[in-house]
């Protein structure tokens, strides 16, 4: 088992014949996963690397069955490629584009509400159910197959956790890049829901960063209903606070989001906390040997 | 990006929101010619720089005749204003703003602003304008209000009578000040506005709804779609690092050590940071190189890095998704050839295309430590650097 992606995921490419989407569908296929199509406006009925292209989402899906979209078309169009995916009724759109404009997507979220589809993202790595399904950017070969479930907001600091897991042989059920962007589609709370009913998950790596209160938030869901081992590390823990103008974003976020607010807040919820990023797989490891859990963790 | 009061008042305008009468001076000659024309008993002569709490900090100044309007105009220009939102070293006054004065009953606060845990943009209002709203929203937060806008509809007629009567504006101008607070949100969804705020707004004896002041900010993302926010660019108030970092799409911020970080991903941007400090270095900046830099990027990233007279010693961790590390590897030894390194050099690679890139730095023949890890490579630096 794992969490929202596995063996017979159908993924559809969402701006396809793009230069990063090419090499990434490249990189995909080459994991095993499952690409059925692509989408490129104008360019239907064309092939990439043996995957048919059609004009539009809905096409794709009435002609392939694809359940979830891969999202690679550049920020000023990314937003328009959300709705059309949601629009054909996809379990799911992951959508990698950094830099969409920010009320594009208050209005995609909006726009969401009710609707089938979910997002994950933008501007993040993706989605991996490690030696199954890879959707996104992330390198494959870091990730080795297991039951600790890692969410994150930052791209590369997911690679970083998990490249640690896996060196130490602590193989993970799936990866998930939630992003850093300030509106997002899907947030630690939805993750972490995933990961406690997954019963091949044992234990969950949560990586945030400074601003919002998605950690605090994420902390005190875990404090009430949380049954399965959390650590966490934030990001930015020695930033300075930036230059800034006006007052109403330190209003609005009532003065919370710094580092050691979250990690205050995660600590209550009993979430061990990495000092360093580097200690990110040694801290899951001292925890789930205190629970007993590292032998069933351990990937052979 | 920021811009200046004035420009922000030149775009309430067109948004039918009130503001007095004004023209920008960069002289004392051109501000008593402004004063002049304004024509006004008393003008305000109003230092712009991109920070707020100017007021606290001398950098505005009631004139009631164009001799103290010369002499407030040559007191301000090329003062140092170290306001609260300026950092200890403080900004250079380039620009003033000469105003006609207003005849002030009662000074109230507006702010739009996005708010993360609901997705919507936000109205914030409150009675006690003209001082630090932070404050009040700690110790007083029954006296902020907020009005969460659907983006669909937008802010709607009822919701902005509803904030007016919340803040108690006068019930004959009650419609006034709704009327500007609509202006408010379509300036703010017209240029794509990450903060727009007004402290204060004020009610005047003549039964005007009026912006005094107005700072914007706006969402670097969207700026490609309106050439006219980005003209308004004030170069003279931002970093030259910074400058020339945002030409190349590279996030740069300067900061006071002498270890400068080039990385991939603002959040492992951070945590490099981090680490470093944890073994006792100081990093000199935050650099993004994104995820889609190409070698010629990486070069210009190198080069405003060493640009910085405090760098002793670079460290590149990149950790390659969407970023391959050939890349970065073709950028790093570019950079190197153009500039002559002088200072320590050490680089982590891993993730995509990680073989192909430690093999271009190995046969470069520079001298590159090389380093396995994060904490691995951030130790290094930081002994290097001493």
């Amino acid at each position: 088992m794992s969490v929202y992606i596995n063996k017979d995921t159908k993924v559809l490419v969402q701006g396809i014949t793009g230069s990063t989407a090419l090499f990434h569908t490249k990189q995909m296929l080459e994991y095993g996963t499952k690409i059925v199509a692509g989408v490129t406006p104008g360019k239907g009925g064309t092939e990439v690397e043996g995957v048919p292209v059609f004009n539009t989402v809905e096409d794709a899906v009435k002609a392939t069955g694809a359940n979830v979209s891969v999202i690679y078309v550049p920020a000023p169009f990314a937003a328009d490629a959300i709705l059309e995916a949601v629009e054909a009724d996809l379990d799911m759109a992951i959508c990698i584009t950094e830099h969409i404009p920010v009320l594009d997507m208050v209005k995609v979220k909006r726009y969401m509400e009710g609707k089938k589809t979910r997002l994950v993202g933008p501007n993040c790595p993706g989605v991996i159910t490690p030696d199954e399904c890879k959707i996104g950017i992330m390198p494959g070969y870091i990730h080795k197959k297991g039951h600790v479930g890692v969410v994150s907001r930052s791209g590369t600091l997911t690679y970083e956790a998990t490249h640690q897991l896996s060196e130490e042989g602590i193989g993970q059920s799936t990866a998930v890049g939630i992003g850093g962007d300030p509106v997002n589609g899907t947030n630690f709370i939805d993750v972490l829901k995933e990961f406690n009913e997954d019963e091949d998950t044992y234990a969950v790596v949560m990586i945030g960063e400074i601003g919002g209160t998605a950690e605090e938030e994420a902390a005190a869901w875990v404090k009430a209903n949380m049954t399965k081992p959390v650590v966490g590390f934030i990001g930015g823990q020695t930033a300075p606070e930036g230059k800034r103008m006006g007052h109403a974003g330190a209003i609005i976020s009532g003065g919370k989001g710094t580092a050691a607010d979250k990690i205050k807040a995660m600590n209550e919820a009993g979430i061990e906390v990495a000092d360093t990023p580097s200690v990110i797989g040694e801290t899951l490891i001292k925890v789930i040997k205190e629970k007993g859990l590292y032998d069933a963790c351990k990937t052979h | 990006m920021n811009i200046h009061e004035y420009q922000g008042k030149q775009i309430l305008k067109q948004y039918g929101v009130a503001v007095p009468e004004g023209h920008v001076a960069f002289s004392p000659e051109e501000a008593v010619k402004a004063a002049k024309e304004l024509g006004t008993d008393v003008v305000v002569v109003k230092a712009q720089i991109h920070a707020g709490g100017r007021g606290k900090a001398g950098g505005v100044k009631l004139a009631k005749n164009l001799d103290e309007v010369r002499t407030y105009s040559k007191e301000l220009l090329g003062k140092v204003l170290v306001t609260h939102q300026t950092g200890p070293e403080g900004k250079e006054v380039k620009r003033l703003y000469i105003e006609a004065g207003s005849d002030i009953q009662k000074e109230y606060y507006l702010g739009l602003v996005l708010d993360r845990e609901t997705s919507r943009v936000t109205l914030m209002g409150s009675e006690e304008g003209g001082m630090d709203i932070e404050e009040v929203a700690a110790n007083n937060p029954e006296r902020l209000f907020y009005e969460e806008i659907d983006p669909i509809i937008g802010l709607t007629g009822f919701q902005a009578r509803r904030m007016a009567f919340n803040i108690n504006i006068p019930a004959k101008l009650v419609n006034k000040a709704a009327k500007l607070m609509l202006g408010l949100y379509q300036a703010y969804v017209d240029t794509d506005a990450a903060i727009v705020e007004i402290n204060p707004l004020v009610v005047t004896g003549d039964g005007q709804v009026v912006a005094l002041d107005a700072k914007f900010n706006f969402d670097a993302n969207s700026l490609y779609r309106h050439p006219h926010v980005m003209e308004m660019r004030d170069y003279d108030e931002e970093d030259a690092k910074e400058i020339e970092a945002s030409k190349y799409d590279l996030s740069y911020i300067s900061l006071d050590g002498n270890i400068g970080c080039m990385v991939n991903g603002a959040g492992l941007a951070m945590a490099t940071m981090d680490t470093i400090n944890y073994y006792g270095g100081s990093p000199a900046n935050f650099l993004d190189v994104g995820g889609g830099a190409t070698a010629e990027k990486v070069t210009e990233a190198f080069k405003i890095i060493l640009s910085d007279q405090n760098v002793k010693g670079i460290f590149v961790n990149i950790f390659g998704g969407i970023m391959k590390c050939d890349i970065i590897a073709e950028g790093v030894i570019q950079a190197a050839k153009e500039v002559s390194l002088s200072v320590p050099l050490v680089v982590r690679l891993e993730g995509t295309n990680v073989e192909l890139g430690k093999k271009l730095l190995n046969e470069s023949g520079l001298d590159i430590v090389a380093a396995g890890t994060m904490a691995e490579g951030a130790k290094k630096i930081v002994e290097l650097v001493g």
